[in-house]
């Protein structure tokens, strides 16, 4: 059994920050990097969802999108057109922190630092991508960054801030393959735990997919969490409306379970059913959601 | 119930199919990853093997290969010539051997595990 990684508790309001020994009266917020190697297994729906769940636990929460070139996490959050200037508008000095940040439509304490669409990840200095990192821990509780896939300059931007990594993976030979070696990369400075994504019950129980026990016993992570492969995370991502916004879904319930287990609190391990519940085959009979 | 059938059956399903061609691409990547365990595996090697036979140090090749579901370690070793006491030090003379191949397979029991990952 893996025990989660709890740096310290985080239900206790005021006093829940890192205390900073050098720093004495700044509390620092968590940084923490969500990253995979590989491209499309859910970096950006996961950052969205945990984001959206963590604020809705009334934390203050910075998500900062470090896919420069390939800008998607406004989209996933719905909110595009907020966004006016970007990360490297930042780094560079042209508008303030204050200007950039755009604020979540539906949490208020939910702010995105959008990544610029026009410009390339070589162009971020790596250095002042570590002091915004900082600059945003001292007034958040959590920075949650999207890291972008590779493992190139655009992964070390991303991770430069972090102090603590989250590694995303879906039940698949080469994105387990990519997760392994990000997570050599990211050697000892980092605890990474693992969220399993886009598991299919009925393929694992079939045999025909890599189960979470079959992934995780050869990437031997704590494991933070594990998501469903269900057609309303697209729907979330189609209306940009972040799943975790919502009461009356599993998977939505599944994020929460994650932000809790980030917040330190010891909530039961991650699964996915193995059976179709009754009422949830009424609920497709019937229509559901779309 | 499908998976104990298939079993009963022999056949294989996909799922474990990925499963065990992950567990040899990682033990490949960890390898791979690890330079200097391979040249020290290669010296200690060697060093076995010199109390027995002269081999020639500069020409030791190793290598690894997927073979059939199973990860293979190929040391191709030179050998010089060969030591009459065996355990005491080598003369520098002595001719030169056939090369001798030596195989060595790692079986999947032996190493289910995940090596820590190299960085």
């Amino acid at each position: 059994m893996h025990v989660l990684r709890q740096p310290f508790d985080d239900a206790q309001g005021e006093g829940s920050k890192e205390p900073q020994p050098d720093a004495a009266s700044v509390k620092l917020g968590r940084a923490i990097v969500i990253t995979s190697g590989k491209g499309g297994v859910g970096k950006t729906t996961t950052t969205a969802n945990l984001g959206t769940a963590l604020a809705r636990r009334g934390r203050s929460v910075a998500l900062v999108d470090a896919d420069v070139g390939l800008r998607n996490l406004d989209i996933v959050m719905g909110l595009e057109s907020r966004v006016k200037y970007h990360v490297l508008d930042v780094l560079e000095e042209k508008v303030s922190l204050d200007e950039a940040l755009v604020r979540d439509k539906h949490s208020p304490t939910l702010h995105l630092l959008a990544a610029a669409q026009t410009r390339e990840k070589e162009e971020v200095d790596t250095q002042k991508m570590l002091e915004l990192i900082q600059t945003l821990r001292e007034r958040f509780d959590y920075v949650l960054i999207d890291c972008p896939a590779g493992i190139e300059r655009g992964f070390q931007n991303a991770v430069v801030g972090a102090e603590e990594a989250i590694v995303v993976c879906t039940p698949e030979v080469s994105a387990v393959r990519d997760v392994d070696r990000v997570v050599g990369l990211l050697g000892n400075r980092f605890s990474p735990q693992l969220v399993i994504n886009r598991v299919r019950a009925q393929l694992v129980k079939k045999g025909k997919m890599l189960s979470v026990e079959d992934v995780n016993s050869i990437l031997r992570l704590p494991l933070l969490g594990v998501i469903a492969d269900e057609p309303e995370v697209i729907v979330s991502t189609n209306k940009g409306e972040p799943l975790a916004l919502r009461t009356d879904s599993k998977t939505a319930a599944a994020y929460h379970a994650i932000a809790a287990r980030v917040a330190g609190e010891d909530v039961p391990a991650p699964t996915v059913e193995y059976k179709e519940s009754f009422m949830s085959k009424i609920g497709s009979l019937l229509g559901g959601r779309r | 119930m499908i998976e104990f059938l298939n079993r009963l059956f022999g056949r294989q399903t996909s799922g474990a199919t990925a499963k065990e061609r992950l567990r040899l691409v990682l033990m490949s990547d960890h390898l791979s990853l690890a330079p200097e365990m391979i040249e020290a595996m290669k010296r200690d090697l060697v060093d076995v093997i010199s109390r027995y036979v002269e081999v020639d140090r500069e020409k030791i090749d190793v290598h690894f290969e997927n073979q059939d579901n199973v990860l293979a370690m190929l040391a191709n070793i030179p050998i010089t010539g060969v030591n009459r006491n065996s355990g005491g030090p080598k003369p520098q003379t002595g001719q030169r051997a056939p090369r001798k191949r030596r195989k060595k397979s790692s079986s999947g029991q032996q190493s289910s595990g995940t090596p820590a990952p190299a960085t």
